[in-house]
């Protein structure tokens, strides 16, 4: 039987049980189910101004220094897929993730839950991978857990990274920060890693040469920052693509968002795919890409910096922040008309014809 | 990308809505069939490039959107089984049956599986000989063949597992329920290329003389459809009613030849009920006889399962195009793409989904 909630303390649950009895996939798809999830179950209870700060990770001060400090886990199937695996993608996860709070990411934890039966060929390959990333990376992975689950209760293998970085004087990244006339600059081609990750998964095989962009950032970021300080908000837009990351931002800043379609860097392979699965590339996971909203008078040196650095080749100006139509994201289609970039409600499904 | 870029050209945009402003001389409705097409004029807010004279209308033509809701509850039913592996295209996942959706099925433990082909489902029963493997068969006319090869295939190779739960549907009939009905306002239609892909238009030409309409068949990218709208008006302007080709890249006159044998091998035509609209006769598929054991309706006695529509949703009025979405009380309120109360705000292809994500632009 279940346990009926304790309401004697005001503690009711405040997603209606009528409505989500259980936990949906999509509550963890990076939509407005996500979106809810956080915001009314866990940012209402673990109450921080520094969670408030809805952040890739927390930034806060001691001793006088600024620090970050990001957590995420990495639960990808299949574990190895075109361009890389779960251990670089949890490696490079987390110092993107302190890289988009402006900080130099110095320490990584790592946390382990395997499942019963794993191979230890795989555990192994996993692991020298997390090694070569974070020597890549330039970061030390300084502590560590493993849990060992039933078999079945697990899917193979689990990793959870943290990190923590320092800040340097002068940076200031947040997404309050973003302010009209902003230029908005994507660093490269979108889609890959969802696309990469899609075409090796059971049930949706294709052919394909795509490969995940899985890459640490914070290299290209102290690139960027050595043009500039000017720099307001970073945004590297994994889960539920550049179309939710913009989303969020633009609700955040409570500013609005334009971009121009032509603008966005996108393969010819990714955008086969997408037309073949019915999906729209503006929602799919990257995972070595940055939005970066520039002061409108630093972005041009910006870019030519972003431009000379290996992961930002194809880096582009795909728009810029504006007063109308506050909260929203509006895109400039190739056909010259307008429409709204919306954030999604799930996770995006292949359609059927 | 080649077939691609070329009809997503702004030039190409601006000069088929240019031709249909100087063309359009009073008002004229036109019906896009397909949810696909749908959801380019939408994406692309073509309607905002059309002149003033011009009405589209949104069709029947999403799949997800027409499946009855009593089909939906019979797939949960089979899905809700220990035994049983159920697979389906990714969007029916999400369509509310009358109390809860596919997903939820899943969630609650079962094994509920998109697939993108029907014939993995196969393989699948193959490798799983301990479970039942059914296969959720929606569509048009598009997805019919490969869905018909599955079960070839199943019975070719002895796969004894697999089955599928048979929902297709008929564009042809729907085109021909719509104008017999006395409240129509639809004045020329936008024929499903990729329907017309399978099938060819032989059908077409007796409902554009019968109804004296345009048909024209037509692509699925925002040129095609300019250039399709654009065909429509020229011809409702010299009072013409024929059937045109504007998707002559991809659709012959006679369609697909094997895949049109292989569906009169694997299916019969029936009648089908259609979510919003009611019966309609002979349009729908159902394997036949001699594909019985295949019949997951069946093999699972789910065929009493039935079920009435919401009462305050006006999905069959949105799906007849005698009303836009935005006319619905509940559009936005009640109903959104998280609690869709009609199948029409579930899939993207759905004409009120495709409001909700497209439209606020245009209100604003």
């Amino acid at each position: 039987m279940n346990t009926p909630l304790d309401i004697s303390t005001g503690l009711s649950c405040p997603i209606p049980i009528s409505e989500y009895e259980k936990v949906l996939l999509a509550h963890g798809g990076g939509g407005t189910l996500s979106h809810q999830l956080i915001q009314k179950m866990f940012f209402s209870q673990f109450d921080s101004p520094l969670l408030h700060a809805e952040h890739d990770g927390a930034v806060f001060e001691a001793g006088g220094n600024r620090f970050a400090f990001s957590t995420d886990s990495y639960v990808v199937q299949p574990i190895f897929f075109p361009g890389g695996d779960i251990g670089d993608l949890a490696v490079n996860g987390t110092v993107n993730d302190l890289a988009m709070c402006g900080a130099k990411p110095l320490y990584i934890s790592a946390g382990f839950i395997l499942e019963e039966g794993f191979p230890m060929e795989d555990l192994w390959k996993v692991v020298l991978s997390m090694k070569r990333a974070a020597e890549k990376a330039d970061v030390q992975i300084v502590t560590g857990d493993t849990k060992v689950v039933d078999k079945g209760k697990g899917d193979k293998i689990f990793i959870n990274t943290s990190g923590i970085g320092t800040i340097e004087k002068g940076i200031n990244i947040s997404p309050l920060n973003a302010k009209v006339g902003d230029a908005i600059l994507l660093n490269g081609r979108i889609a890959d890693h969802g696309i990469a990750i899609m075409s090796a998964r059971e049930g949706l095989t294709f052919e394909t040469t795509v490969e995940s962009d899985t890459a640490a950032l914070n290299g290209l970021v102290e690139a960027m920052f050595s043009v500039t300080k000017n720099i307001h908000v970073l945004r590297d837009p994994t889960r539920g693509g550049i179309a939710s990351a913009l989303n969020e931002i633009a609700m955040t800043a409570d500013i609005g968002i334009y971009i121009e379609e032509d603008k966005i860097p996108i393969t010819e392979d990714v955008k086969g795919a997408c037309e073949i699965l019915g999906l729209d590339p503006l929602y799919i996971a990257n995972e070595g890409k940055l939005l970066a909203f520039v002061a409108q008078e630093d972005a041009e040196k910006v870019l030519n910096s972003v431009r000379a650095h290996p992961l930002g080749k194809n880096a582009q100006i795909i728009g810029k922040v504006v007063s109308e139509h506050p909260k929203n994201v509006v895109m400039k289609t190739s056909i010259g008309s307008l429409r709204i970039v919306d954030m999604l409600s799930g996770e995006q499904l292949p359609r059927i014809c | 990308m080649r077939y691609i870029d070329e009809y997503r050209d702004a030039k190409a945009a601006k000069h088929f809505a240019e031709l249909i402003k100087k063309t359009a001389t009073q008002p004229w409705t036109i019906m896009e069939i397909c949810g696909g097409q749908t959801h380019t004029i939408l994406k692309y807010g073509i309607e905002d490039l059309l002149p003033d004279t011009i009405t589209l209308v949104h069709g029947p033509g999403c799949p997800v959107c027409v499946t009855p809701l009593e089909m939906i509850d019979k797939a949960i039913a089979i899905a809700s089984r220990d035994d049983v592996i159920f697979t389906s295209f990714g969007d029916m996942l999400r369509v509310p049956g009358s109390k809860h959706d596919l997903l939820s099925v899943k969630a609650n433990g079962y094994q509920v599986k998109m697939l993108y082909s029907p014939l993995d489902a196969v393989l699948l029963a193959e490798k799983n000989p301990d479970k039942k493997v059914v296969f959720f068969a929606v569509g048009f006319e598009t997805t019919a063949p490969p869905n018909a090869m599955a079960v070839a295939e199943a019975k070719r190779r002895n796969v004894t597992n697999f089955s599928i739960l048979c929902s297709h549907v008929l564009v042809p009939p729907a085109i021909e329920a719509l104008l017999s009905s006395p409240l129509t306002k639809i004045q020329g239609f936008l024929a499903a290329g990729h329907v017309c892909t399978v099938m060819g238009y032989d059908e077409y030409i007796p409902l554009a003389a019968k109804y004296k309409i345009p048909i024209v068949v037509t692509g699925f990218e925002p040129v095609d459809i300019l250039q399709g709208v654009y065909l429509a008006v020229k011809q409702l302007e010299e009072k013409k009613h024929e059937v045109e080709n504007q998707y002559s890249r991809v659709v012959q006159k006679e369609g697909n030849r094997p895949a049109k044998k292989l569906l009169s091998e694997v299916f019969d035509t029936v009648d089908r009920k259609w979510r919003g609209i009611g019966t309609i006769p002979k349009s729908g598929y159902q394997l036949k006889e001699s594909y019985a054991e295949f019949d997951a309706e069946k093999i699972f006695k789910v065929e009493n399962i039935s079920q009435p529509e919401s009462s305050i949703c006006i999905a069959g009025e949105v799906l007849q195009g005698l009303k836009k979405p935005v006319a619905c009380s509940a559009f936005g309120k009640e109903c959104t793409p998280e609690h869709p109360l009609g199948a029409p705000m579930v899939s993207s292809e759905g004409a009120c989904a495709a409001y909700f994500h497209y439209g606020k632009i245009n209100k604003n």
